[in-house]
């Protein structure tokens, strides 16, 4: 391994870390579980995104957005309007008043195809939207935010407010968006049918491939002069402003990456569940892949991937036996997490790893340093999970 | 205001809150490679000068002029892009980054987006930070995260982040403040050593610490400037007296 791509992944342990996750994304999920429950974990995995690009924004940056599921639902909108327009044409749609466009459109008697449907007829033109639009979106969030220097608790609430109006302003407009119920019957990409099990499997596996290209990503922006820089920020932002860098360059940067990312889970999210609706929009989606994120651990890119699949894992069992007993389950798991292991699962890990160090050269270590390392049982099979 | 050979030139200076003058008409002017310290009771504007020059506070009126260049209109980066270091009272350090990290992060080069995201860690930059760690004492705690430096040691490496960017003019707030003895000698030394090739600005209440470094002090009084000169011939002065013991 050269040096820089050591660097890139974070040294041994970061290419340990990275190849485990990548064994159980690529060979033991797909060799362990049946496509049903496979295209399920897919589609967590595309909460993942979502926790990874949190991972930068807040728990490098220090920037809390509760607004992520915005960046989320522009991507997944994105892929679910080039899907449906495909899915519309003039032949399927002939018994519709106006033939070819999505039969919401029809049942809301709109004649026309709206002006901002037409580039998503395009596959490139879409995939484009899906990067640069949410981009863009964010840039001029940042900018309105981040150059009046608005930041902590009111970011997060202005974020928040964003992706509700968002949703709101989604379900308002039934005619062009399909309303509460989203896009839905989305079938084929090019006329190939995403609703088989081979194209599941591909898509499981696309996925993966662009989560795991998406840490790299990540870790290459940590690892720079920029994450160090974000780090500082985070701590003493006064500090680094006096050390003559533009403070609000970075945050809108970072936005603007973070808001990417999401948008790439959005739209695999969309691929591989088949539909897009505004209950990945709003707050309570935002808020959740905050939770995903503070469980796995806010500081590790790898830890947010295992938080997200082990929140969504518990949720479906819960929420099988007992639906209304969840949201309160997973608040409190939130509270736990944030008051007693504040650096999530990877924070467990850490500790449980330097336990074992410590035992191993145990005079080498610092004695106070190993009173705070007394995990319990429960702690280390989590800390071993992680 | 026309030009002149002062690395600083403050004039008229005044800034209001709320109809409270912290600092009234101050003019000021500090030399090349002068260390200049400011004193003067709580509540005297020493702190707000220093946030006025470094662009934290805006001012009403006046001018403030940096080798001839207006200070007033920058931004607080373009500020110290213009050589203008400034250190803050309570040590303002990256606590989770090491002390190495610390240094190399106040590098002046790598500092918009795409040139942080492509930042290489040159040899140039390595041999900086070891000659400004030697420096400021700490070449032995460079891997130390720097939460746990001591409280000193943390206002050196505040200094040192500074010298990294090599500014014409340093200004620090309180730089022994939470010192040991020993250690404000070497504070002493270093100032002494640092403003060779700078003009520096030191704000001061150890009177002791204060008679080591100044070449000239100035005493601030209600925003105003009290008395200017040599530290014994100001300490002679009956105004600075009545103002430090009359209340």
């Amino acid at each position: 391994m050269n040096a820089s791509l050591s660097k890139l992944v974070g040294g041994k342990q970061g290419a340990i870390g990275l190849a485990l996750l990548a064994a159980l994304i690529f060979v033991v999920l797909p060799l362990g579980v049946d496509i049903f429950r496979l295209n399920l974990v897919g589609k967590y995995l595309t909460y993942a995104f979502v926790a990874v690009s949190l991972v930068l924004l807040w728990g490098n940056g220090g920037i809390l957005s509760l607004g992520q599921g915005i960046f989320f639902g522009l991507g997944g909108y994105g892929m679910a309007m080039f899907m449906k327009l495909e899915a519309s044409d003039p032949i399927t749609t002939k018994i519709q008043t106006t033939p070819g466009i999505p039969d919401f459109m029809d049942w809301n008697q709109i004649t026309e195809l709206p002006w901002f449907w037409h580039p998503f007829q395009s596959l490139p033109l879409t995939i484009l939207a899906i990067l640069v639009i949410p981009a863009l979106f964010a840039y001029f969030i940042g900018f309105a935010m981040f150059k009046r220097r608005v930041g902590g608790v009111y970011f997060a609430i202005i974020t928040q407010a964003i992706a509700l109006i968002l949703s709101i302003l989604i379900v308002g407009q039934q005619g062009l968006t399909g309303g509460v119920n989203g896009i839905t019957d989305l079938k084929t990409v090019m006329g190939w049918d995403t609703r088989t099990d081979s194209a599941k499997y591909i898509l499981y596996y696309v996925n993966g491939i662009l989560l795991i290209g998406s840490i790299l990503l990540s870790k290459y922006i940590l690892n720079s002069k920029f994450g160090m820089l974000l780090l500082a920020m985070r701590d003493k932002e006064e500090r680094v402003r006096f050390s003559g860098y533009d403070v609000s360059n970075f945050k809108i940067f970072i936005f603007c990456v973070a808001a990417m990312i999401s948008a790439v889970g959005g739209a695999m999210f969309t691929l591989q569940v088949g539909f897009m609706s505004p209950s990945f929009v709003g707050i309570v989606p935002s808020i959740e892949m905050v939770i995903f994120c503070a469980v796995g651990g806010r500081m590790s890119l790898i830890g947010a991937v295992y938080g997200t699949l082990l929140v969504n894992y518990g949720k479906t069992v819960f929420s099988e036996t007992y639906p209304e007993l969840w949201l309160f389950l997973m608040g409190g798991l939130f509270i736990t997490v944030v008051m007693f292991f504040p650096n999530g699962l990877a924070g467990i890990y850490e500790k449980y790893a330097k336990k074992i160090k410590f035992l191993r050269k145990f005079s080498d270590a610092q004695p106070e340093k190993a009173a705070d390392v007394v995990p319990t049982n429960e702690i280390k099979e989590m800390g071993a999970k992680a | 205001m026309s030009n002149t050979d002062f690395v600083l030139a403050i004039e008229d200076l005044t800034v209001s809150f709320d109809g409270f003058k912290a600092v009234d008409n101050l003019t000021m002017y500090i030399d090349k490679n002068e260390l200049r310290v400011v004193i003067g009771p709580n509540g005297a504007g020493k702190t707000t000068v220093l946030d006025l020059i470094c662009g934290k506070t805006k001012s009403t009126s006046g001018s403030i002029k940096f080798r001839n260049t207006e200070l007033t209109k920058l931004s607080e980066h373009e500020i110290v892009r213009a050589g203008v270091g400034r250190k803050f009272q309570t040590p303002s350090i990256y606590e989770n980054l090491s002390v190495y990290q610390n240094l190399e992060v106040s590098y002046p080069k790598g500092r918009g987006v795409w040139g942080s995201l492509f930042f290489k860690r040159s040899e140039a930059v390595v041999s900086q930070v070891k000659k400004i760690a030697e420096e400021i004492m700490l070449t032995d705690f460079l891997e130390m995260e720097a939460a746990l430096l001591s409280h000193g040691q943390k206002q050196w490496l505040e200094i040192g982040m500074l010298l990294m960017q090599d500014p014409e003019l340093l200004m620090l707030d309180e730089p022994v403040a939470g010192m040991s003895a020993k250690e404000r000698d070497q504070t002493a030394d270093l100032l002494n050593k640092i403003c060779k090739n700078r003009s520096v600005i030191v704000i001061e209440h150890d009177m002791e610490f204060v008679k080591k470094i100044a070449h000239k002090v100035t005493v601030l009084h209600q925003g105003k400037i009290l008395a200017e000169g040599a530290m014994d011939k100001v300490q002679a002065d009956e105004k600075v007296i009545e103002v430090y013991l009359g209340h």
